[in-house]
């Protein structure tokens, strides 16, 4: 402590707890009005998806909602899996090993978020300079892996939670 | 104010202006000592209440029709179209009347620019409209996504995810924005009451705008301090007045072309789509009002950076005043600053036209350098050449140099001209 210029005095002690006291309880009031506005418990109800994934051919993909957002489910081709782990990490901008990106046991199976890291526009499948998928918006391009290769967005396309159910059923969240 | 020797005539009059002013108040705006040489870049203040007031009324009456539910907001929208009463002609007054409204706020703005406006003692004028323009870009972005379309939805998407680009705590941020973990119900509802606030908010700031023009009064196209009440200046009523609305009816010709002729023509065909959150649609474009800044996003080869300098691109105008090291006002005193206002015009019209185009090979290259430039202009240009540029000399008053002739004799000529 500096030099002490004046004694604390009784109303400094009340400014100051007077002052804490309600700057708490307004921080208290306002949170309620703040935290209104994050997912409710309906929206957070309907946080899982059951796909029944038996009908998907090698090389063909479908897309379900998960959430309000595209989820893409790609059954990929011995060639497709093989390109994308024939790349090496330092080509990519957000370095993944594909292995990272899928089930073991399971690689045919590429589960992802069909929403583009940049923006949040859905990528077209089957487009772009890498043979996966490119965002029409901003111009983003994706391999087999759905990882970023070229243009704005920072990060690889996101993995959801999600598991296998049994051999013809995933279940996203 | 000036007014204080203000006293209503009846006896009633003066009863209640003695409790609550307003009289007074009417007697100083129909008084208010206005420069005589206020050219038609002038008017554009008086066509942006205009603007504001039909958003609001026709925004009122919007509201009485649509329903703010993601299932049946584009349904509610068509319904007002085809079965309300005169629905369509609300509607497109209330959706022409955006571009309206930001077409005559463009022209205001530059109109500051050309005549240095912005500059001591009127920066706080400025700065409050600028607010008012942020603000209107925020109710303009919020009502496009209320018919819940394509381009509304795909609109609120990019828009909102540009929050995300903040370190750490951006994904909660969006999440938090939207009330789900995508654009839905929960956005469109909230959406829908800022929406509607947001107006009034404007009209509020539109308030302390006019008040702080009132404290030290209107600049003019000289730019130069003039003494008020005086032979350079004339009562706003009935000079100015009558002068608004002629201008102001002109401009409602124009509107009403849009409104009657061509109501689709400043919006995009795909949000008569409605949304669908699997499939975006091929090119997303913002209102026209938005592309400049549209473009100056995309420029930028990195996410967080784009959105950086799209915020300070608008951010900027704020501290201009400060930028802008001439004491001089109005650019028809100052021969090179007024080649690099129109160089400004340009580029923020190449921006705008850029933005409407995909973000690839020529178009990104102009893009980048357009940007550029749009930061050049403010961080170099007017800082330098507020140094550097030997401006034209001054006439002593708005009057003086017409009427006395003489020594000024030269400079009356060129007044004439760029008045």
């Amino acid at each position: 402590m500096p030099e002490k210029k004046e004694k604390t005095t009784r109303r400094d002690f009340l400014y100051t707890a007077s002052f804490t006291v309600g700057a708490v309880g307004l921080g208290a009031t306002i949170w309620p009005f703040i935290d209104q506005m994050n997912p409710d418990k309906s929206v957070q109800a309907l946080a899982t998806t059951e796909v029944d994934i038996s009908n998907i051919e090698p090389g063909k993909s479908i897309t379900v909602l998960w959430r309000g957002k595209p989820v893409f489910l790609k059954r990929r081709t011995q060639d497709e899996i093989a390109e994308a782990r024939a790349v090496s990490l330092e080509e990519l901008k957000d370095p993944q090993k594909d292995e990272d990106r899928v089930k073991d046991g399971k690689d045919e199976w590429l589960v992802m978020l069909g929403v583009c890291t940049h923006l949040g526009c859905v990528p077209l499948a089957d487009k772009g300079d890498y043979k996966g998928w490119f965002c029409p918006c901003h111009g983003s391009h994706y391999d087999v892996s759905g990882r970023i290769r070229k243009g704005p967005a920072p990060v690889n396309m996101e993995i959801p939670k999600y598991e296998f159910v049994d051999n013809n059923t995933i279940k996203i969240g | 104010m000036s007014e204080h020797e203000y006293q209503p005539k009846s006896k009633v009059g003066k009863w209640f202006n003695d409790r609550l002013p307003l009289l007074s108040l009417a007697s100083h705006l129909t008084d208010y000592p206005t420069p005589k040489n206020l050219n038609y870049w002038w008017t554009f203040g008086g066509i942006l209440t205009f603007c504001l007031v039909t958003q609001i009324i026709t925004g009122i009456v919007l509201a009485m029709h649509y329903v703010a539910h993601a299932d049946l907001a584009f349904s509610s929208v068509e319904h007002i179209m085809r079965d309300v009463n005169y629905g369509w002609l609300i509607r497109y007054i209330h959706s022409n009347g955006a571009s309206m409204f930001f077409l005559a706020v463009y022209i205001h703005i530059f109109r500051s620019l050309f005549y240095g406006s912005y500059k001591s003692p009127r920066e706080v004028i400025w700065i409050i409209g600028i607010l008012i323009y942020l603000l209107m870009m925020a109710a303009a972005f919020m009502g496009y996504v209320l018919p819940w379309g394509q381009m509304s939805f795909w609109g609120a998407t990019v828009i909102t995810n540009l929050f995300s680009a903040i370190p750490l705590v951006g994904e909660s941020i969006t999440t938090w924005l939207w009330g789900a973990y995508s654009v839905d119900n929960p956005t469109l509802n909230r959406f829908f009451s800022l929406h509607y606030l947001i107006p009034f908010l404007i009209l509020g700031l539109v308030v302390l705008h006019i008040w702080a023009l009132h404290v030290p009064g209107n600049n003019n196209p000289v730019g130069i301090d003039i003494k008020k009440p005086s032979k350079d200046t004339v009562p706003f009523h009935p000079y100015i007045t009558i002068k608004d609305l002629f201008a102001l009816l002109m401009f409602m010709i124009i509107f009403s072309g849009f409104v009657f002729f061509a109501p689709n023509v400043l919006g995009h065909s795909d949000n008569y789509i409605p949304a669908n959150p699997m499939v975006t649609p091929a090119h997303i474009v913002p209102e026209w009002y938005l592309l400049p800044f549209y473009a100056i996003l995309r420029s930028v080869p990195d996410k967080l950076g784009g959105v950086i300098l799209m915020f300070s691109a608008i951010f900027i105008l704020l501290i201009l005043p400060w930028l802008d090291t001439s004491k001089v006002r109005s650019s028809v005193f100052r021969p090179i600053y007024r080649q690099f206002f129109w160089i400004l015009v340009i580029d923020v019209l190449l921006l705008g036209y850029m933005g409407a185009m995909p973000a690839e090979g020529i178009y990104l290259l102009l893009t980048r350098v357009g940007t550029i430039y749009y930061f050049l202009h403010f961080l170099v240009v007017l800082p330098v050449v507020g140094y550097l540029e030997k401006t034209d000399p001054l006439p002593v008053s708005i009057s003086d140099p017409i009427m006395t002739g003489g020594a000024n004799i030269s400079l009356a000529k060129k007044n004439d001209k760029s008045i």
